[in-house]
């Protein structure tokens, strides 16, 4: 039994030291981003490189590949926080011999970055441990690129071929379950096999990417003040989490300052987006054990807060209060409305944990170890919910939250220690935001909007819900687009999945995908 | 009428008494079940819905779901067999059965058919079969997992079922549940007996698992992963699936008439008129709306247990309702 799409982790080392040390909460300068440190590169000095960035503590933020027009061009952006540090690792790659060594084996995210790159862009990773498609759908035709620049946008497509090759589970008694890619309910297509013995799962393997939509092609070209109606509608259900990455990317490569009352008005918005999604994702967990009085509260909350949202910015979900250099709302949420809504929140939180069978169906359900975690590099609550200390509201700030801002970590990485990382999260940001809108006073964002019409490039970090979003952003002649290149969390967590599944019994599988509550059109765009 | 000859010790006076008045109870059972079924179902739904702070669909709304579906043909997977038909015919056939055989209206007992424990058991049993067999018939991977689960529960809910109502019986000196019935009837002391109330915990909690409700499973869930009984009939559409629905709300009905009269059996018909038979009638319906609308609220308190404990529970409600046996004897 190999493992292909999931990682090694029995003969892992230990790896690099974590990344985001816990540190007591401190003031932090709300700076204008770091100006990334660009080193132009070699092929053959790449692995060295990212090797000594990865031993010294950075974390790989992503891999972009580039079509310049006359040769190819790979990033690789690494983030430290200790000290606060952006490097930039530029790897030209020649059309003609399109190849990058792999650094699959020095970071696991690392390798599906260079998968996804291969079936993009053409530049093929040598040496990958995994070296299988990623992105590609089996109707796309052979040698179609769709991230180069010569490439129609809609080929013809082809037969499928090559049926997907799930690894075959052999044994006495195993069988398998094939869910999806449709499902019951209204999700976005994936497809799960599950190998089963008895009721236990043997192994599970998700095939997804079913979905390209070339969102960050559709970028390319846009003036940067219209990629923002694009860059919020990645995901759904992560507007703000999204728009204001790409508007913080934008900002740093046409170098704008952006006021502090918009940056506070920003994080106001950020956090919004943050409880809405959190008391819906409480409740939904709630009612894949059959809990469901939980599940009909809190999509009563939900609704209150996303009335609340129109208020506040005109949609529902959050869409229209970024502008690139600075943000504007028609008013600030209701501080009655939100208290009303925490406390019957904690109400429900209580009820919820207090509830026997709830609690025994969540206690130590698919349990992530903080070594697996930080092997496959996962993100947000679900990382810290193994125990990493890590969240670009502290790591990455662009304003400074105030004093009721501090980050929850639990250490079980089970489906309780989920649940908790995320209702703790929710009164945090309710009282972040309590706390902002006092600090707002009546001040509702300056309206500014900038359309950058200088060449550069940036890159941003901001903690939507679902964990650290990073944009990377080029701006050609004019200020025009040139390349746009997204990463959720979800990119990171997705492969985490499979490992906490190791001995869950299938009737879990639903509560444990909740728990984990990945984006389907975040992770392929 | 013809009046029987009397010759043989077991043969059967040919009377009104005898055959008329069983046969028109029965008769009168099967109608009133059929009709209460469904609507036991929507009062069901609708006391959850209301509060969960839900409008609901309102209590005809099952009702209207198997007219609607008994007007549609039915799409049968490709390798599939007359199973996938047949199944659903034999399930309704089986809950209908008991519908007939149980002390639901009253305790006139049918000639040469009796309302045996051992029968009822059986009979509930030819139904569970059935309705294992159609989710394997489909060939997919949930059908065949849930008739697995099926199965297990199944066969940890016969013994308990058997030993509660054998507990009941030993007061009675008969495992005739008619006779049960009316001995609980006729001394009501034994209901709040402590060997009647542990068999009674023992039987209420195989009956949940029996009619897959919470805890043991989840009526109203989408996820067919976690599904035991709704995974046998994601197959199955159409006519078979108003069947296979219509046969499991008959079968709950019924166990919770039985529970009904077990509990309070007032108001049964032990000996025939017209009025009895009238107040038999209203007195199972008020009995079986009110334990549903008790089970309802009560699942609202209560979430799906882990598959893997199901078992312990299970067990659990074997060891009360052994207990019961064993208590009844020292007691007794």
């Amino acid at each position: 039994m190999t493992n292909r799409d999931t990682p090694d982790l029995n003969s892992a080392t230990p790896g690099p030291p974590i990344p985001h040390a816990p540190v007591p909460h401190a003031p932090v300068m709300p700076a204008a981003p770091a100006r990334p440190e660009i080193r132009v590169l070699v092929r053959d000095r790449l692995r060295q490189e990212a090797s000594a960035l990865l031993d010294s503590g950075n974390r790989l933020a992503m891999i972009a590949c580039h079509d310049d027009g006359d040769a190819l061009r790979v990033v690789y952006s690494f983030a430290g926080v200790f000290p606060r540090r952006q490097v930039d690792l530029v790897v030209p790659v020649p059309y003609t011999d399109a190849w990058v060594p792999s650094i699959a084996d020095l970071s696991y995210p690392a390798g599906n970055f260079e998968r996804g790159m291969r079936d993009l862009y053409g530049v093929r990773p040598a040496d990958h441990p995994q070296p299988y498609r990623l992105v590609r759908h089996g109707h796309w035709p052979r040698g179609w690129y769709p991230m180069r620049r010569g490439a129609r946008v809609t080929p013809r497509f082809e037969p499928d071929v090559e049926s997907f090759p799930f690894v075959e589970v052999e044994g006495p008694g195993v069988y398998e379950i094939a869910v999806g890619p449709i499902h019951a309910g209204i999700i976005d297509p994936g497809h799960f096999r599950f190998s089963v013995v008895g009721e236990t799962i043997v192994r599970m393997e998700a095939r997804q990417w079913y979905m390209h939509r070339g969102v960050e092609r559709l970028f390319e070209g846009r003036r940067p003040a219209d990629g923002l109606e694009l860059a919020e509608q990645v995901t759904g259900d992560t507007v703000v989490g999204h728009s204001l990455a790409y508007c913080m990317a934008v900002e740093a490569a046409a170098g704008i300052e952006v006021r502090e009352t918009d940056r506070l008005l920003r994080a106001l918005l950020l956090e919004l987006e943050r409880i809405y999604n959190h008391v819906s994702d409480l409740g939904s967990l709630a009612n894949d054990v059959g809990f469901g009085i939980v599940h009909s509260h809190t999509q009563r909350l939900r609704e209150t807060l996303l009335r609340l949202n129109k208020t506040v910015t005109g949609q529902r979900f959050l869409r229209g209060g970024l502008r690139i250099g600075g943000a504007r709302v028609l008013s600030l949420p209701d501080p009655e409305v939100l208290r009303g809504v925490a406390a019957d929140m904690q109400e429900i939180i209580a009820i919820t944990l207090g509830h026997a069978i709830v609690r025994d169906r969540f206690t130590g359900t698919a349990p992530l170890s903080g070594a697996q975690a930080r092997a496959i590099g996962t993100l947000g609550y679900v990382a810290r919910a193994s125990g990493i200390d890590a969240d670009s509201r502290r790591d990455h700030p662009f304003v400074d939250l105030g004093p009721a801002f501090h980050v929850v970590t639990e250490t079980g990485g089970d489906v309780l220690a989920r649940y908790r990382v995320r209702a703790g999260e929710f009164a945090v940001s309710m009282a972040v935001v309590i706390d902002l809108v006092a600090r707002l006073g009546e001040h509702l964002g300056s309206g500014t909007s900038v359309d950058p019409a200088v060449p550069g490039t940036g890159l941003a970090f901001v903690e939507g819900w679902r964990g650290s979003i990073c944009h990377r952003v080029e701006l050609g002649a004019g200020g025009v687009l040139s390349r746009v290149k997204i990463v959720d969390p979800s990119f990171f967590n997705w492969p985490a999945l499979p490992v906490a599944l190791a001995d869950t019994i299938v009737p879990d599988f639903p509560l444990v995908n909740k728990s984990f509550n990945q984006s389907y059109a975040g992770n392929d765009l | 009428m013809r009046v029987g000859t009397g010759a043989a010790a077991h043969a059967v006076e040919l009377t009104w008494a005898g055959i008329g008045a069983p046969i028109l109870m029965a008769v009168l059972q099967l109608a009133l079940f059929v009709f209460l079924a469904p609507l036991l179902i929507g009062v069901i739904r609708q006391v959850r819905a209301r509060l969960e702070g839900r409008a609901g669909a309102g209590i005809w709304q099952p009702w209207r779901d198997v007219r609607k579906l008994l007007a549609k043909e039915p799409v049968h997977a490709a390798d599939s067999s007359w199973m996938l038909s047949v199944g659903p015919i034999v399930l309704l056939v089986s809950s209908l059965l008991l519908c007939v055989l149980l002390p639901l209206v009253g305790t006139l007992a049918l000639p040469l058919i009796p309302s045996d424990l051992f029968v009822i058991v059986s009979v509930m049993l030819i139904g569970v079969v059935a309705l294992a067999l159609v989710g394997l018939d489909g060939g997919t991977a949930f059908g065949g997992m849930g008739s697995s689960r099926h199965m297990t529960v199944a066969a940890l809910v016969e013994p308990t079922l058997l030993l509660s109502i054998y507990a009941l019986s030993i007061p009675a000196g008969s495992s005739t549940l008619s006779l049960i019935v009316q001995t609980r009837l006729q001394t009501p002391a034994v209901i709040i007996s402590p060997v009647s109330l542990l068999a009674m915990v023992a039987l209420a909690i195989a009956i949940m698992a029996e009619t897959s409700r919470l805890p043991i499973d989840n009526p109203s869930t989408h996820l067919e992963l976690t599904m035991l009984h709704e995974a046998m009939v994601l197959e199955s559409s159409g006519r078979d699936l108003a069947w296979l629905e219509l046969g499991s709300w008959l079968k709950l009905a019924a166990l919770l008439g039985l529970l009904g009269n077990l509990i309070v059996p007032w108001g049964v018909l032990t000996d025939f008129t017209v009025p009895g038979l009238l107040l038999g009638a209203v007195a199972v319906a008020a009995k079986v709306l009110a334990l549903g609308t008790a089970l309802s609220v009560g699942e609202v308190f209560l979430a799906k247990a882990r598959l893997f404990s199901v078992p312990e529970l299970l067990a659990g409600s074997f060891a009360l309702a052994l207990l019961a046996v064993t208590a009844s004897y020292l007691v007794a």
